[in-house]
């Protein structure tokens, strides 16, 4: 599993080999990629089926922390991976045509490899850190895909929101995964799941949950955090179209649902699910059919579903759950259907106004009839598969007993309120562009690619054989998911027809009402702009500013601290060393000097000390650069001596050649600037001869205490004997060097030409600009 | 300072220094090298050899010019960092070949006159001894060329 994955990625950067002028046509051959990958999941549905509540797939990472790639297949992460890899075929297929002519076609199918590798590894990670990294990896690709036209502007920003909100959202996830590591001890979910009492019973319980539910909200878009998502809708038309239908959106459901069984206490969080995602399934829906961009349509659109999804999963109840499990399934049908079919007219008449399309059936027959099938499946009418899933939907806010019996109406109403205008948006998409007389200026569009149509085809097969034979979904992968959420089989089955009741009213009565809607509410320019004006007063304007405050402050700190003088860096780290150390100093340890120890004062001591106190001295008081270096160097050559004079030939021998070149560095550097200028005031020099007071007085305080504990020898006395045993060298520090921390030395000579080359690079390959300045 | 000098330093045209300096260099390069090979047994090794030849060569910069102290190497001193790199993975990867583990010091069984023992550590040093006169040349003589 750990190598599927990993394949993934390489084959992703492959793809940036291929070259987009010559090799477009062998683009669409990368589909075999996600479809092959889906036939190798299809393959575990026999044995989740079996009652094998989960394969673990082990590998280890960091196991001295507990930080695995353990892999996971159950039922719930076995039909995202479906999802993914599955609509992913589609979605490579579909790019292929649409994107042919796009100079960087092979970059964006780098990207998609890499979200889709990111996707699988999210679903199927079976640690928290693991997990995360994923989770942020999603993030980072979806950035990229969602920035792909890096010409536009609201592209750029659009992709920056994204992974702005997203990002933040990881930071408390991160946060909540750190706290349920420090409860449990550990990083499995495997095992926290059997931990869910543990968790539940300690005081950081809420603000665990508070964090979790931040990053998963801001992932899967709810409200308040909902408005990065229509945002989004700047990526081209595939990438919307497998962002929201399988991938990006779904995996902050995807956490919920997977933590369920941990993190449930049955009250507030199914309180907070329930009223987040309702909130946000009423908004989404609402802000949906008002708009005149068919994908800003669907993407508020998406929006409701994901608060449905979060709604259902926070009734938890059976018979929710369920209904979340075929709703994912569902939406992800027809949501990916109704994208494609998006990005086919918007292709072929370079429209998405709603106002402007009509009469398209004529000319794109295929696309017109898969697209009312995914509207249809959309609204819930009966033999397509969103039919049945409205009808649990109803069943589970029907069965919804655990408050007051008013509850349920309110859940039902509020439910039927949200499918009315999800009907309508639907029908707003799926056949408004395509019935109704045809404009002239549409009269000569090309019919679309094979590639365009094929996939949405397909969809809309799985819709209607879902709608008719639904056990076949049932049996095959949703009963599975719902199992490995509730963690007890499930009783209920899902069916075509539920007998004539209460349900089946509410699921005639939404389609009615939906579709006066439909007809009711005409698209208009005017009406956007009005909801526009809404939006100033909403949560974006609030973070707007939040983050422009942000980034005034970030700009302030960073002038203070980052000024690009070297004198004031010098500073600053001193005087943080100064404050760090010292405070532990104070604070951790009780001073103890013991001058027994120190050996008596030598002659060659004594003029080693008279030699550095007067050359500091120098530095001090000279009016010359050259003066300063120079004693700067004598400074540096007393210091050999002291090593000489304690028998340390070696740390000597370096320490003078380093001395000697970094002189001649100085002399190089500063030979050039103009004479010496004055450039401390006495506030200045003050504010030096403190600060570097107080660094010798603890540099030495430190020493001295250093020289109190007795030192371990243990180490030098092994080193001391084996060298010559084990290495066959007499000089032990040479040893060390070469032998038993080899890789160490390897690694510093690297960091070594990295800085050399930083060096060349920055004074030899000036950028254009600067030459042209010159 | 005048325009053309702002180019290059001002001339040490000590004939004494360039004169010593020819003497110099090869003994300088010469005491390196045995600063290196000797640094298994006793004060030395490949960073300090590193540093003392490199010395050497800033010396004949000194004397001469940069130009012309890289037109003493038949290539840009750059190219001694890739060089050492090189060698010194090679010495680690070398225990691979007799299947012990990366960076496993191996010896020949024969003391070698003046040197004596040799083995993939000496080689490794050799490495380290490279990269440093790539890393020191290359950053003294950018410097001294473009500031």
């Amino acid at each position: 599993m750990l190598l599927l994955i990993i394949s993934v990625f390489i084959v992703g950067f492959a793809i940036l080999l291929l070259r987009p002028a010559k090799d477009s046509k062998y683009f669409k051959f990368l589909s075999i990629l996600p479809f092959s990958l889906f036939l190798y999941f299809l393959y575990f549905i026999p044995e989740i089926q079996s009652g094998q509540n989960s394969l673990i797939f082990e590998n280890q990472w960091i196991p001295s922390l507990g930080i695995s790639l353990d892999f996971k297949i159950d039922g719930l992460s076995l039909l995202f991976s479906l999802l993914i890899t599955g609509i992913g075929a589609l979605i490579y297929l579909y790019a292929s045509s649409y994107l042919n002519k796009d100079p960087y076609i092979n970059r964006f199918y780098c990207y998609l490899t890499i979200f889709m590798g990111a996707m699988l590894g999210l679903v199927l990670s079976d640690n928290l850190i693991s997990l995360f990294m994923f989770w942020e990896l999603t993030s980072i690709s979806s950035f990229f895909l969602i920035g792909f036209n890096t010409t536009n502007e609201e592209s750029r920003k659009s992709a920056l929101w994204a992974l702005s909100i997203t990002g933040l959202g990881g930071f408390f996830l991160l946060a909540s995964f750190v706290m349920m590591n420090s409860i449990t001890g550990t990083f499995s979910i495997q095992e926290l799941l059997s931990q869910s009492e543990v968790l539940q019973s300690n005081y950081q319980y809420y603000v665990l949950i508070a964090f979790f539910l931040l990053g998963a909200f801001t992932k899967s878009a709810q409200f308040p955090f909902h408005f990065w998502l229509p945002g989004a809708m700047k990526a081209p038309t595939p990438v919307s179209a497998y962002l929201h239908s399988a991938t990006m959106v779904k995996a902050g459901i995807y956490l919920i649902a997977r933590f369920t069984p941990i993190l449930s206490d049955g009250e507030v969080w199914n309180f907070v699910l329930m009223s987040v995602g309702g909130t946000t399934m009423l908004v989404g829906a609402f802000l949906s059919v008002f708009r005149v961009d068919m994908k800003s349509v669907l993407a508020y659109s998406t929006i409701s579903a994901l608060g449905i999804l979060v709604f259902l999963l926070g009734i938890g109840s059976e018979t929710a759950l369920l209904a979340a499990a075929t709703f994912i399934l569902v939406h992800a049908l027809y949501k990916a259907s109704l994208f494609m079919v998006t990005g086919i007219v918007d292709h072929e008449t370079h429209t998405r106004d709603l106002t402007v399309l009509s009469g398209l059936k004529k000319k794109l027959p295929i696309v017109a009839v898969c697209a009312v099938i995914a509207a249809l499946s959309s609204a819930g009418v009966p033999l397509t598969f969103g039919f049945i899933s409205k009808e649990i939907i109803y069943g589970s806010t029907f069965d919804f007993d655990y408050w007051t019996y008013n509850s349920v109406w309110i859940l039902t109403a509020l439910v039927l309120v949200t499918n009315v205008f999800l009907t309508s948006a639907g029908l707003l998409v799926g056949i408004r562009p395509f019935f109704g007389k045809l404009p002239e200026k549409f009269e000569n569009i090309h019919k679309p690619d094979y590639k365009l149509w094929l996939p949405i085809v397909i969809l809309s097969v799985f819709t209607l054989l879902f709608g008719i034979c639904p056990f076949l979904a049932d049996q095959g992968i949703i009963s599975s998911v719902t199992t490995s959420i509730l963690r007890s089989s499930v009783t209920q089955e899902l069916h075509l027809w539920h007998g004539w009741n209460t349900i089946l009213l509410l699921s005639g009565a939404t389609i009615v009402l939906g579709t006066m809607l439909y007809f009711v509410i005409k698209p208009s320019h005017r009406t956007i702009e009005r909801f526009d004006k809404l939006n100033e007063i909403g949560p974006k304007r609030i973070i707007t500013i939040m983050a422009n405050n942000i980034k005034i402050f970030a700009f302030k700190y960073t002038r203070f601290f980052h000024n690009g003088y070297l004198r004031s860096y010098i500073l600053f780290i001193i005087v943080f060393i100064i404050g760090i150390v010292g405070y532990k100093l104070f604070s951790d340890v009780t001073l103890k000097i013991n001058t027994n120890d120190l050996s008596p004062f030598r002659i060659y001591e004594f003029v080693i000390f008279v030699l550095i106190i007067s050359a500091i001295t120098v530095i001090t008081l000279t009016q010359s650069r050259l003066t300063a270096i120079v004693s700067l160097g004598v400074v540096g050559l007393s210091i050999c001596l002291i090593f000489v004079v304690y028998g340390a030939p070696d740390l000597a021998m370096t320490q003078f050649a380093i001395d000697t070149l970094t002189v001649v560095l100085f002399v190089l550097v500063l030979f050039k600037l103009p004479a010496f200028l004055k450039f401390s005031n006495t506030k200045n020099k003050i504010r030096d001869v403190i600060v570097s007071t107080a660094f010798g007085i603890l540099i030495a305080m430190i020493t001295l205490q250093a020289l109190v504990y007795p030192s371990n020898k243990e180490v030098s006395k092994f080193y001391a004997e084996n060298a010559y045993i084990l290495a066959k060298g007499k000089n032990v520090v040479n040893v060390i060097l070469v032998d038993y921390r080899g890789v160490d030395t390897m690694i510093e000579t690297i960091v070594l030409s990295i800085a050399a080359v930083g060096v060349l690079s920055i004074l030899k390959y000036k950028t254009e600009d600067e030459e042209r300045r010159e | 300072m005048k325009k053309e000098e702002n180019n290059s330093r001002p001339k040490l045209d000590t004939i004494i220094l360039k004169t010593a300096t020819n003497y110099l260099l090869p003994l300088l390069i010469m005491f390196s090298l045995f600063v290196l090979i000797r640094g298994h047994y006793l004060s030395g090794g490949g960073f300090v050899g590193g540093l003392i030849a490199s010395i050497a060569f800033v010396l004949h910069s000194f004397a001469y010019n940069t130009k012309r102290t890289i037109s003493l190497f038949r290539f840009r001193p750059l190219f001694l960092i890739p060089m050492g790199l090189s060698l010194s993975l090679f010495s680690g990867l070398l225990p691979l070949l007799i299947s012990k583990p990366f960076m496993t010091s191996i010896w020949f069984l024969n003391k070698v006159d003046v040197i004596g023992a040799f083995g993939s550590a000496l080689l490794f040093d050799l490495g380290v001894y490279l990269v440093v006169i790539g890393v020191v040349l290359t950053i003294i003589f950018t410097i001294s060329e473009n500031v």
